[in-house]
């Protein structure tokens, strides 16, 4: 059981802040890092790997400092983001060659277990190099999971992925989560977070903008006011349809179409097509005008 | 530390930049044996072979691929953070990179200085080329690696050192010769050797010490640079 402890941290570079002021302590399980990106979740994440010198506070793995002390890796795997590795080597190799350089009493068997943990012991003679990208991934998580640590910290873990890769890849990190181990994986896919953890922690530029369930910030997402576009065969007739439904708040009737505001994500989406249907119009366009990432995470800095 | 040095030497072995190790021994060695097949004086030629060729050429340029390689490469790809996420005291991974980079420049440049100072001379004065190859390839890495760790430059910035400042600067600004890891070599060799072909401007005490203090004090740098190693984020 380990924990990972921010306690007001910040990094500037020069006079841009990538980080600033953060503070959070992760307990044993899985928790996810979210945010757009260039957030400052990977400059988080290496700083809690000792990658990183915080400009201000204290970043400390059980109590010691993860800053220039090569000590802490007894008890910590990092997956990073790039994912450069020694292509040269075979699967086997790099994880033997981690296991040793881990001073594990039996790094043979060792790698064989985790290896296996990934599913990798079919291709493990094979060159990195021939792998693909999900592969590659699996690779690094095997290295990284090799001298079992407690915490284990995940940078996009799930880039590159095919679905079922990213299946197996989240059964194993909830398995981990659930054994003890203190695991946080950054994301910019609020849906893999959700499948994944409980916890979560929102950096939205360089601050943390949320903490905690998962739920109670899903939902302080989808029941914010959403813009939507809509074209149709008939924009005024379906203007007044609209304003009847509950989850509408407001209509913009432009020359070019509607401008649709609605306080619920989910019922509008499911009220349009059926209001459509029943005024006998047809439907063109359905743009939702404020979906990126950026917006949703700046609501959630508001909220 | 074996795992490291292993996995360095691969790495070295493993990439298509081994090749780049080839072509100047091989000059080396044809340029004397085309000389002393012709029977040439060896007074005409030993020097600039010897020295123009071998010292002043293949030894730091082979020592620059070579340090350069084992360190900077990994740094440039971002394999090193494998390496970096384990247990080991700093001074572990950057000795075990040493160890690999001083040996292959070491061998790589002193077989053919030998086969050089053989035809040039005699059997002594290849060994005394051995001995001095050794000590210049020790100091050479040992700042190489340095280098790959404070600029993302390295190999400029070591051809910068090797070309403009032993073999210009060290010409004409006689001061320069006190940092220059050529002029000790060729006062270590000529120590052992004295053949006249070399003609050593640093005395033999300055040259042993400051060898020295080029590996110590590179390497010593070097592993405190290594223990601060940040790594910045791609989206940071």
């Amino acid at each position: 059981m380990s924990t990972v402890d921010l306690q007001n941290v910040s990094r500037w570079y020069g006079n841009v802040v990538a980080v600033n002021d953060i503070s959070m302590t992760l307990q044993p399980g899985v928790t996810g890092l979210l945010g757009p990106n260039g957030a400052g979740k990977t400059t988080v994440l290496h700083m809690m790997a000792g990658f990183l010198a915080p400009s201000r506070g204290a970043v400390t793995i059980d109590g010691s400092p993860t800053w220039r002390n090569p000590g802490i890796y007894r008890e910590l795997g990092l997956v990073a983001e790039r994912e450069a590795v020694h292509g040269f080597l075979s699967a086997y190799e790099f994880v033997l060659a981690c296991a040793k350089m881990q001073k594990l009493p039996d790094p043979a068997a060792a790698t064989k277990r985790a290896l296996e943990l990934v599913e990798m012991t079919s291709a493990q003679d094979r060159r990195i190099d021939t792998f693909s990208k999900g592969m590659r991934q699996r690779t690094r998580v095997a290295a990284a999971l090799v001298h079992e640590p407690k915490v284990l910290l995940l940078d996009e873990p799930f880039n590159g992925m095919d679905p079922r890769q990213r299946m197996h890849m989240m059964e194993l990190l909830h398995t981990l989560g659930d054994q003890g181990h203190t695991i946080l994986f950054s994301s910019h896919i609020l849906e893999e977070v959700e499948q994944l953890s409980g916890l979560v922690q929102v950096i939205v530029a360089g601050r943390l903008a949320a903490s905690g369930d998962y739920r109670r910030i899903r939902r302080l997402m989808t029941n914010r006011p959403h813009v939507f576009a809509v074209q149709s065969s008939d924009d005024r007739r379906l203007a007044v349809a609209l304003i009847g439904e509950k989850s509408v708040s407001g209509i913009e009737v432009e020359a070019n179409g509607l401008t649709v505001r609605a306080s619920d994500y989910g019922s509008f989406t499911r009220a349009l097509p059926r209001i459509a249907l029943g005024e006998g119009i047809r439907l063109r366009k359905l743009l939702p005008s404020d979906e990126s990432l950026e917006s949703v995470f700046s609501y959630l800095l508001e909220a | 530390m074996s795992t490291v040095a292993y996995i360095t030497a691969r790495g070295l072995f493993g990439r298509r930049r081994v090749l780049l190790l080839l072509p100047l021994p091989l000059l080396l060695i044809g340029l004397a044996a085309i000389c002393r097949a012709y029977d040439v004086d060896p007074g005409q030629w030993g020097q600039a072979v010897v020295v123009g060729l071998g010292l002043a050429v293949v030894l730091p340029v082979i020592s620059l691929i070579v340090g350069t390689g084992v360190l900077g490469s990994e740094v440039d790809d971002g394999t090193i953070v494998h390496i970096l996420t384990k247990p080991l005291p700093r001074r572990d991974i950057i000795l075990a990179k040493l160890l690999v980079a001083a040996g292959v420049s070491a061998v790589t440049a002193a077989v053919p200085l030998f086969v050089a100072g053989l035809l040039a001379d005699s059997v002594r004065f290849g060994l005394a080329l051995v001995v001095g190859a050794v000590a210049g390839a020790i100091a050479y890495s040992a700042l190489f690696l340095l280098l790959s760790l404070v600029t993302r430059r390295p190999v400029l910035l070591g051809l910068a050192y090797i070309l403009v400042w032993e073999g210009l600067l060290g010409r004409f600004v006689s001061g320069t010769r006190v940092l220059s890891i050529e002029q000790y070599v060729i006062s270590i060799t000529d120590k052992i050797a004295p053949t006249g072909m070399l003609d050593g401007k640093v005395s033999v005490p300055v040259a042993i010490v400051m060898s020295a203090v080029f590996a110590l004090g590179g390497t010593i740098y070097a592993i405190n640079r290594l223990g601060s190693f940040s790594v910045a984020g791609e989206t940071s």
